[in-house]
């Protein structure tokens, strides 16, 4: 896979600090999943994480903190309340099912989505667009969907608030940036009006996450995201 | 301490303990006198990350050292070539304070098995100290200018937007930018260009 377009500095920074919403943070660790440029370097922001945690002028801690982490030690391994309870990766019904890892999707998304992206239950949203709506996140925390653009159709034009990411999983789709193939992110700006075009004679699907719901700039498209709901 | 597990950081450094050896140590014997000294060192650093992100005394207490009896749990897993000690702690604290305090899900490489991707770049010859190039990342980071340094703080560290810096600094957005791409363009170029690695 020949990726083109990254992740910003500004969002793998976010990342790497744990700043980012849920529906973001799925995106970009699918984008990195499959990116050895954009992991390289979200490692050298981890590095910097870490340079600073060194370098922090340290806080005292309770003169028997020491003491009691230690009685802990021998214990044998206590569920920590950071550990995730075992339901709590996937609302996805077949999860139990063996999975067997289609490569068009990426490792951080497979708990989210069927198998194979043809047994995706589409939602129409607008000729020639369908979406589907992925449950099982934080549902106060932005958007994530998965879009379906049949050739030569658009997204209406939008605005979006906060951060849009957009992750090509097959096909390409091309905007006012550039052409965005399989593995490409589209990282964008709040400020960026874009009308991205499957621009292959095969649909594009992309994986979309946002911080805020889109902004469609036109009377229909509004509508249709009423109806919607995305 | 171990007097092996004593290193040099070169002329004018004060003698530092080898942390990923201690890591290592507790990894492979559960040492835990290598713990104590682990403890010792980052317990109070990691609570002050959290007393510095908006924990409470008793909260950033409790999460320190959740933190490291998670890398008492997690040492095993531990490879000095992937990590540095620091970089590996700290994201322990860094998964710790979401999980705990934000139950929110995150989606980390240690999620994931991402054994199966093989970095292109990585093979022997660039597979350098992860220590030594951290002394360089911090070397540059010292000598970054103050306005520069204070945004990458606030950003890769306190995990601030770009938004929130500006309002906080009562700077325009644009400026906040500029200094991050700036600041992280002179650290890519010092410290990675050294050690060979992509820029």
């Amino acid at each position: 896979m020949s990726i083109h377009h990254h992740l910003s500095d500004a969002t793998l920074g976010a990342f790497t600090a744990g700043a980012l919403i849920e529906s973001i943070s799925l995106v970009v660790a699918s984008h990195i999943s499959n990116c050895p440029d954009c992991r390289k370097r979200r490692d050298q922001l981890e590095d910097i994480g870490g340079i600073q945690l060194q370098h922090t002028e340290p806080e005292d801690m309770s003169p028997d903190a020491l003491q009691k982490v230690m009685i802990k030690l021998g214990k044998q391994k206590l569920p920590l309340a950071s550990d995730p309870p075992n339901d709590s990766i996937s609302s996805f019904p077949n999860e139990s099912a063996p999975r067997r890892g289609n490569p068009e999707i990426p490792k951080p998304l497979r708990a989210y989505v069927p198998d194979r992206l043809e047994d995706v239950d589409w939602k129409s949203m607008a000729p020639g667009i369908k979406y589907f709506a992925i449950a099982g996140l934080n549902k106060a925390d932005g958007t994530l969907s998965l879009l379906k653009i049949s050739p030569g159709a658009n997204i209406p034009e939008h605005r979006h608030q906060g951060i849009e990411l957009t992750q090509v999983l097959k096909g390409s789709f091309s905007d006012e940036i550039g052409r965005f193939g399989v593995g490409d992110i589209a990282d964008l700006d709040d400020d960026i009006e874009h009308q991205p075009i499957a621009d292959t004679n095969e649909a594009c699907i992309c994986l979309i996450a946002t911080e805020a719901p889109l902004k469609f700039t036109g009377l229909m498209p509004r509508l249709v995201q009423y109806f919607s709901g995305m | 301490m171990n007097k092996q597990a004593q290193i040099s950081l070169g002329s004018g450094d004060k003698e530092q303990p080898n942390f990923s050896l201690l890591l290592l140590s507790i990894g492979q014997t559960q040492d835990k006198a290598a713990f104590a000294d682990l403890f010792q060192h980052f317990a109070p650093r990691v609570k002050s990350y959290m007393l510095k992100l908006g924990s409470a005394d008793e909260m950033a207490e409790e999460l320190a050292q959740q933190t490291l009896l998670q890398v008492w749990r997690k040492a095993q897993l531990f490879d000095p070539d992937k990590a540095a000690a620091s970089t590996w702690i700290f994201r322990i604290a860094r998964n710790i304070r979401i999980d705990v305090l934000r139950k929110k899900k995150h989606f980390f490489d240690d999620d994931f098995d991402l054994a199966e991707i093989k970095d292109e770049q990585e093979n022997a010859e660039v597979k350098i100290n992860r220590e030594q190039k951290i002394r360089h990342v911090a070397l540059a980071l010292a000598e970054l200018p103050q306005n520069q340094a204070k945004v990458i703080r606030m950003s890769f560290y306190d995990g601030l937007s770009h938004g929130e810096i500006a309002k906080q600094l009562e700077l325009p957005l644009g400026t906040v930018k500029s200094r991050i791409r700036l600041a992280f363009g002179r650290l890519r170029e010092s410290v990675y260009l050294e050690s060979g690695e992509m820029a």
